[in-house]
């Protein structure tokens, strides 16, 4: 819901926008500063905390034993799930997953699954029976704006992070050994999402800016500079032209995430 | 049903059910079909079958909820157990929840939201039997049905997807193509305004590939958006023969 704030804002953000120019300075192709930290959990198989702007995220990966899905024994399973915690900003209730949560996990979930990121194949340990389950919780600790694109780069981020512990089968039973490999990654997939306010698009929106645009779209792109996965947002539209003049730029600013994360 | 064909596009080119690439599958749609929503409308594309009700503008369920500058818009998209192959759960799937907030955000830009303050617009859609681009062709029976119930609109909403079988870019996936086949690129427009108001992505494209299917997909709603008017138009010429009875 748009606060007082906002709404003062809101003629002033689109002012601006109208001139090329943003709010906290940037242009409007450019991301906020990102910042991202590996393994600051010891206790999950993986982690990483992403700080875009004021955006913080941080995802844990936890990694165990569990049965495969009957339609594909002999593959492991990921989950994704996100946690908009109510410290993370006062628009934000306690209480199970809503709709928006949901959209942020699958929207995440298809960028990695559609990528084919994890080589699956590589976590069955007996086929139909056993399997290597990769849970991914996406934890918001402060809501600034653009929880897709920073949730998407902690997920692959602790993914990359990620180990599961050496086994053995002896008799038919899975014994754990010490020592840890990492996951068997393909794909780094990386989303960008725009904002379209007025008739100009801009590259990772604010909160100010979320609250006034008319609409986002997200897409996530693959080592190849191929399109892996898409989603608009919000109760706006985009004219086709502005469709593919996204699907350009974020082709562009992968590139550059991907030079400077060396993904 | 079990098993799998080997490919889905053959040596003529035509798909598995003898479509050619860019060719749609037969559309029906009527209007008017709960006579106790204040809009509704129902869909069989291929071998879908949707029904979508509209209760409102009414008074807003939770209080709290209410906008006072406009409008609130609800949508629940939900799948009968009996839908699909295997048993559906009848409590909402994640994929539902997303789909919900999908479709509400594919019809919120076509309705003139701030006609009715501190009111309230359900869209109810139920999906009896899945056949590929359920969302798609809820999103068709869903604009039709706020249009049957009176809701000042700036233009229909019509919805088609698109997506690659094998390595051809076909238009309106069914079942087996959605599953099997390489992306899918649900697409919805507002037909008269030139503007997309769903889209959505999942598998591999390159940038020429997602262009095409895009275009594709929005010949595609084209389509469909004649059957649509048809189709509203049939109810009033109903109507009209009644009356002069």
């Amino acid at each position: 819901m748009a606060s007082v704030v906002t709404r003062i804002k809101q003629k002033q953000i689109a002012q601006l926008i109208e001139k090329g120019k943003r709010l906290d300075g940037r242009s409007p192709n450019d991301y906020r500063e990102l910042k991202i930290e590996q393994g600051i959990i010891e206790r999950a198989e993986g982690s990483a905390r992403v700080r875009l702007g004021n955006t913080e995220v941080v995802v844990g990966v936890k990694i165990e034993n569990g049965t495969p899905f009957p339609d594909t024994p002999n593959e492991g399973v990921l989950t994704v799930n996100a946690e908009l915690t109510p410290l993370a900003s006062p628009a934000f209730e306690a209480g199970p997953p809503d709709a928006d949560s949901i959209e942020l996990a699958r929207i995440v979930d298809r960028g990695i699954r559609e990528s084919k990121m994890i080589d699956t194949e590589k976590l069955c340990i007996e086929q139909g029976k056993k399997v290597f389950v990769v849970f991914v919780d996406i934890y918001v600790i402060n809501h600034d704006g653009n929880l897709i694109d920073a949730s998407a780069l902690a997920a692959v981020a602790a993914l990359l992070n990620a180990k599961m512990s050496n086994y053995e089968i002896e008799d038919g039973e899975v014994k754990f050994k010490s020592g840890y490999t990492p996951l068997p990654i393909k794909q780094h997939p990386i989303t960008v999402t725009c904002a379209r306010i007025g008739d100009k698009l801009i590259v990772d929106p604010g909160i100010d800016e979320e609250l006034v645009m008319d609409a986002r779209l997200s897409m996530a792109i693959d080592d190849d500079g191929d399109i892996r996965a898409i989603q608009k947002g919000g109760a706006g539209y985009f004219t086709p032209e502005q469709v593919f003049e996204i699907a350009k730029l974020a082709k562009e600013k992968t590139k550059e995430l991907r030079k400077k994360l060396d993904w | 049903m079990n098993d799998k064909p080997e490919r889905l596009i053959d040596k003529k080119g035509l798909r598995l059910d003898g479509r050619k690439p860019d060719e749609m599958r037969q559309v029906k749609l009527e209007v008017g079909v709960v006579p106790n929503a204040d809009g509704s409308a129902y869909i069989e594309q291929g071998k879908n079958r949707i029904v979508a009700g509209v209760y409102g503008p009414r008074e807003v369920h939770p209080k709290h909820m209410a906008l006072q500058d406009r409008t609130v818009l609800k949508c629940r998209y939900h799948m009968a157990p009996f839908s699909v192959q295997e048993r559906k759960s009848p409590a909402p799937s994640r994929r539902e929840v997303e789909l919900s907030k999908v479709i509400r955000d594919s019809l919120e830009p076509a309705i003139f939201m701030e006609y009715y303050p501190r009111t309230m617009i359900d869209v109810f859609i139920e999906v009896l039997q899945a056949d590929g681009g359920t969302r798609c062709a809820s999103i068709t029976a869903a604009a039709l049905a706020l249009a049957d119930a009176g809701i000042p609109m700036r233009d229909l909403v019509v919805a088609c997807a698109a997506g690659k079988a094998d390595d051809t870019i076909v238009l309106d996936l069914m079942d087996e193509e959605d599953k099997l086949g390489k992306a899918d690129v649900p697409v919805a427009i507002m037909p008269n305004l030139n503007a997309i108001t769903l889209l959505q992505m999942d598998g591999k494209l390159t940038h020429e590939e997602f262009e095409s299917a895009v275009n594709l997909a929005i010949e595609g709603c084209k389509k469909v958006y004649d059957v649509q008017k048809e189709a509203l138009k049939a109810k009033y010429v109903g109507i009209k023969e009644e009356a002069e009875e």
